[in-house]
């Protein structure tokens, strides 16, 4: 019995705290990269991670381009183009995804109003744009329906 | 990564295609055991010392990666320089002159 309780939580105690070092040291990797809004498992926690608490708006000045249906989930080509004055961010989720935030664009003076990618859908789902603009949030939604799943689960 | 830059009226449309594996850090392998995560971060394009456009990235999007783009005031013959960071330190860089449509 020589290793007492004491020890014991000592010893527990300190590989804990080593754990909690290592998981600091890769974030500090990316300075600015949004780690708890990509990583969030859910739209609302996305969201919130992303934006904090602000009001949402439909807007019909997002316009989203995509397949209506997508054979192939792993390659989903989408266009998003926002004619919203003031705007300073927009992001697109897809909410039927693991991990629901895709990209997020911070609006540059000179940047214009087309952003093209293509993305992986995990099913059919919706893709939700979110346009920050004047401490607001301005929303639009289309539904993709995916035929084979893109997340390779 | 490949870039292809091209000017009409005023307006540079930016097309990048790049080679990456994007892994997501949620498949598993053949063994089952979890491939762990590996994809672009951050991406931005710059022109004449200005970032024309910024983006962060995620797993969500696609392996070998499409993005496209536009910004104003670019001319022919300039250059715009497009660069990437992922989440395990790799990066890469190209700059590629604007041409005309």
């Amino acid at each position: 019995m020589g290793f007492s309780r004491r020890q014991f939580i000592k010893s527990v105690g300190s590989s804990v705290a080593c754990a909690a070092v290592f998981a600091i040291i890769p974030k500090r990797a990316f300075a600015k990269w949004s780690d708890k809004a990509f990583m969030s498992e859910s739209l609302a926690g996305a969201i919130a991670a992303k934006y904090g608490n602000m009001p949402v708006e439909n807007s019909t000045e997002i316009k989203i381009k995509s397949p209506e249906i997508a054979e192939n989930g792993a390659y989903v080509p989408v266009t998003i183009s926002a004619n919203i004055p003031g705007a300073s961010n927009i992001t697109i989720f897809s909410e039927s995804n693991a991990a629901p935030l895709i990209a997020s664009f911070d609006v540059m003076p000179k940047m214009g109003p087309d952003i093209s990618l293509r993305l992986r859908m995990a099913k059919t789902g919706n893709l939700v744009v979110l346009v920050q603009a004047n401490g607001k949030l301005y929303k639009a939604s289309k539904e993709v329906k995916v035929t084979i799943g893109g997340c390779g689960g | 990564m490949k870039v292809k830059a091209v000017a009409q009226n005023n307006v540079v449309l930016v097309k990048v295609l790049i080679q990456h594996v994007m892994e997501t850090g949620r498949r598993k392998d053949e063994t089952g055991k979890i491939v762990p995560g590996h994809f672009i971060t951050e991406l931005s394009a710059k022109h004449k010392g200005e970032t024309v456009f910024q983006a962060e990235l995620g797993p969500g999007v696609s392996k070998d990666p499409y993005l496209a783009f536009q910004f104003t005031g670019g001319n022919v013959g300039e250059t715009v320089s497009v660069s990437w960071v992922d989440n395990k330190g790799g990066s890469e860089k190209v700059d590629s002159l604007i041409s005309a449509a």
